[in-house]
């Protein structure tokens, strides 16, 4: 049993001022996994997701991703080299579709950015690739030309999706993704993960506050509460026997966990 | 806000890391036939609502099982029957003892292990058939009981016939196949649960009161499968409800 | 130069308007320019006797690098004679008293607006041009550092989805002026609002070619022999446009046209919008 982590992150630690938004965090992260991170609001899983991706500066810690060839280290990859693993070996989805797609420009083209990104230069072969990724997140590829503003919130989260995936991703780091849906729309996206995952051996950071969402997704759970780390395990250990107060309260309060 | 109710260094959070490699205490010795064996499992629940009272529920259990055992677990409600059977599946941490399993021809201690490592166990060495079942609304039965299959690399044809052979055995009715169990009575989702466990040759079965929900004729499917798994040399440990069933199918009980 | 020529200049005002001190800090950001082609150089951009996107940008790069001895071409939307290329000309005449011409061939230094002239430029000549927007990416990113990174980190993904939704919505990129190039293959860069038929005269030009954005305060350069390539698709091949008929006045089949309305009753004539390339054609 001995499988590399894909990704571990050792003592990461992120502060605002007084604010510590992440204490100390460690864990590892194998491929084919999903992480699910709860927490209420503020309790810094949201800062967590972005240090890991050093979207923002962290004060100390380090955050290594194990590619094929070697172990990198995030801190000390040059700009343009994470910037390029960004768009190609990571993706982020965010929790408002609007905010992780160019709403001014069609379907198509919003899957296809990161294959241009990465210096495709042929329009047929970038639209069929746009059309097997909308086909591939459920939307009818007859649409790869519509705005993503005729589309449903479900269907612009799909979209986000396949716009992540196109360049076939190891590491998807997810905020809320099912945050603004409704019930049935969401069950839609959560059986899609679930199938995504297992076909193209993702590994997932899924950052939610919706107990129901990492019972069905999530492999492991991490409990935050005030920055830390209150309780990890198997995402069943977690949440069927819950140890730290804060848990318990969390679990005791979810009406259906 | 209860964050202030708890100081952050009574859990500072790089004790729990999963970071270091688990630890194995020098391995007891274990006979051939050996699949599983819990020694001195100690088990309470703190519950911290009610002011961090302390229930303890298993004090020092011990249990043995062999190839071809079916072992009853046996007690009042509330005597730690079940609470002992989640454990034997990581389901629930158990405060001190050890509980021993043969994994793919090595034996790892479940209390000590990772969660990934967790994962590989019960996908190819621990099943366990639950009271409940909790899937994603839509999809489909024969999909839900074919997926713990799949995921051992079971192509899904394969594994869809085999779903589909265990489902005729517990006459689950073909025209639900297709439809997602959620909105299945409580005795055709029980049999959703059992071909999902029953699919995979995992050499250890943990059946939590697997023909609760059944009437006679589907409870006699039940004790056939387990029969079968039995002669192929599998171990169970289970609930049984039925007094009926527990002693046709096992051959050792565990009285709580 | 001859004395008679300097006697003419309006008194009162430096030589081009701005001052040397002004002059000299506008002609560092050039040679910074020519240095980095096609990479935008911030420079101090002054206030003129002229309202922005009438070519403030130009003129300051123009009044910088004017000589004494320079003949001046200014052409708006390829004529001489329009009123800015007028005025413009009219400008320098006064505060250089440098001579000025409407032929191509015979200009040192030509200020443009919309075109690039149909003659061939030659080794010596400078063009200088009026940007009113220089960031290319401005259109998909709005804030400067970070275009300024994608700049500096070469990710021009995002430009190529422009030209995608081009194709998807036209069928072929239909993007007509100001189209983007890429300069010696390392920096994007926008050509000013030329019709993109002017595109392939960007590249591997003899003569030295300036670009002035005013109201932006960018400076950028191609050097003389610089590779300017039109962005474009494998199977969407760059291309200019054509026209099935030939210019009314000098019969030119190779010039870019300009449709005009001449009456009432809707009727239409393709000229030349070059004005000096017609007027040599139909003398030969």
């Amino acid at each position: 049993m001995t499988i590399q982590p894909l990704l571990t992150v050792e003592q990461l630690t992120k502060t605002y001022g007084e604010i510590q938004a992440c204490d100390r965090i460690s864990f590892s992260l194998y491929p084919g996994q999903i992480l699910g991170i709860i927490g209420e609001s503020g309790s810094g899983k949201t800062t967590l997701l972005n240090a890991i991706a050093h979207r923002l500066p962290i004060d100390s810690g380090q955050v290594t991703y194990h590619n094929s060839i070697k172990p990198t280290h995030l801190a000390q990859l040059p700009e343009p080299d994470r910037r390029r693993l960004m768009r190609t070996e990571w993706g982020f989805v965010q929790q408002n579709p609007r905010d992780g797609l160019r709403m001014n420009v069609t379907a198509g083209a919003n899957i296809g950015e990161r294959l241009m990104d990465i210096g495709q230069r042929h329009y047929g072969n970038i639209r069929t690739a746009a059309s097997k990724w909308l086909a591939q997140v459920e939307i009818p590829p007859e649409r790869i030309d519509a705005f993503p503003h005729t589309f449903s919130g479900g269907m612009q989260q799909r979209l986000q999706l396949a716009r992540v995936l196109v360049t076939q991703p190891k590491l998807v780091l997810m905020d809320e993704p099912t945050g603004g849906l409704d019930v049935s729309v969401q069950a839609r996206l959560l059986d899609l993960l679930r199938s995504l995952v297992r076909t193209l051996n993702l590994s997932v950071i899924l950052v939610t506050h919706d107990i129901g969402v990492v019972r069905l997704l999530a492999h492991r759970l991490m409990v935050m509460q005030g920055g830390q780390v209150v309780e990890q395990g198997l995402t069943d250990q977690v949440l069927d026997d819950p140890q730290h107060p804060y848990t318990q309260q969390l679990v005791s309060a979810t009406l259906l966990p | 806000m209860i964050s202030g109710s708890i100081p952050s260094q009574q859990i500072p959070s790089q004790q729990i890391s999963d970071q270091q490699i688990s630890s194995q205490p020098a391995l007891p010795r274990f006979a051939a036939q050996t699949l599983l064996q819990a020694e001195q499992v100690h088990k309470g629940f703190t519950l911290h609502a009610q002011g961090g009272l302390h229930l303890s529920v298993l004090a020092g259990i011990s249990l043995t099982v062999n190839q071809g055992d079916c072992v009853a677990l046996q007690g009042a409600s509330g005597s730690g029957k079940s609470t002992l059977m989640r454990s034997l599946y990581a389901n629930y941490r158990v405060d001190s003892g050890n509980i021993w399993v043969k994994h793919q021809d090595s034996w790892r201690d479940l209390t000590q292990c990772q969660p990934h490592e967790l994962i590989a166990i019960r996908q190819h060495t621990i099943g366990y058939v639950s009271q409940f079942l909790r899937v994603i609304p839509r999809v489909p039965a024969l999909e839900v009981a074919a997926e713990p299959l799949i995921e051992t690399g079971v192509s899904k044809s394969e594994a869809f016939a085999k779903v589909r052979s265990l489902f005729t055995h517990l006459n689950l009715p073909e025209r639900l196949w297709s439809l997602s169990p959620t909105t299945f009575s409580g005795g055709e989702k029980q049999r959703v649960n059992i071909a999902r466990a029953f699919a995979v040759d995992r050499p250890i079965l943990l059946l939590d009161e697997p023909t609760a929900a059944l009437d006679a004729n589907n409870r006699e499917a039940v004790m056939q499968l387990i029969e079968e798994k039995k002669a192929q040399g599998c171990g169970l440990v289970g609930i049984f409800h039925d007094a009926d069933v527990r002693s046709s199918v096992c051959n050792r009980t565990l009285t709580f | 130069m001859n004395t008679a020529t300097t006697n003419l200049t309006e008194p009162g005002f430096n030589f081009a308007y701005l001052d040397e001190q002004t002059k000299r800090s506008i002609r560092r950001g050039l040679l910074k320019a020519v240095a980095i082609p096609g990479h935008q150089i911030p420079f101090s951009s002054r206030e003129m006797p002229m309202s922005y996107g009438w070519g403030t940008g130009g003129i300051q790069v123009t009044a910088s690098v004017i000589g004494k001895s320079d003949t001046l071409k200014v052409i708006d939307q390829g004529a001489d004679d329009t009123t800015n290329a007028v005025n413009i000309r009219r400008f320098f005449k006064k505060v250089c008293g440098v001579k000025t011409t409407e032929k191509t061939t015979e200009a040192t230094l030509i200020q443009t607006r919309h075109r690039i002239p149909e003659t061939p430029l030659n080794e010596g000549q400078v063009m200088v041009y009026q940007v009113p927007i220089p960031e290319p990416l401005r259109w998909i990113e709005p804030s400067e550092p970070e275009t300024r990174k994608m700049h500096a980190l070469e990710e021009y993904g995002a430009m190529y989805v422009k030209l995608y939704e081009d194709i998807t919505q036209y069928g072929h990129i239909a993007t007509a002026y100001d189209y983007p190039v890429m300069v010696n293959n390392r920096y994007m860069m926008r050509p000013s609002p030329i019709p993109r038929f002017d595109n392939p005269k960007l590249n591997m030009n003899p003569a030295l070619q300036l670009f002035g954005a005013g109201r932006e305060k960018r400076l950028y350069a191609l050097p003389p022999y610089t590779t300017v390539k039109s962005l474009d698709f494998e199977d969407h091949p760059f291309s200019v446009e054509t026209w099935d008929k030939p210019c009314e006045f000098c019969g030119a089949t190779d010039s870019y046209l300009d449709e005009v309305v001449i009456d009432n009753e809707g009727g239409r004539m393709w000229i030349c919008s070059d004005t000096d390339y017609c007027e040599e054609t139909q003398k030969s």
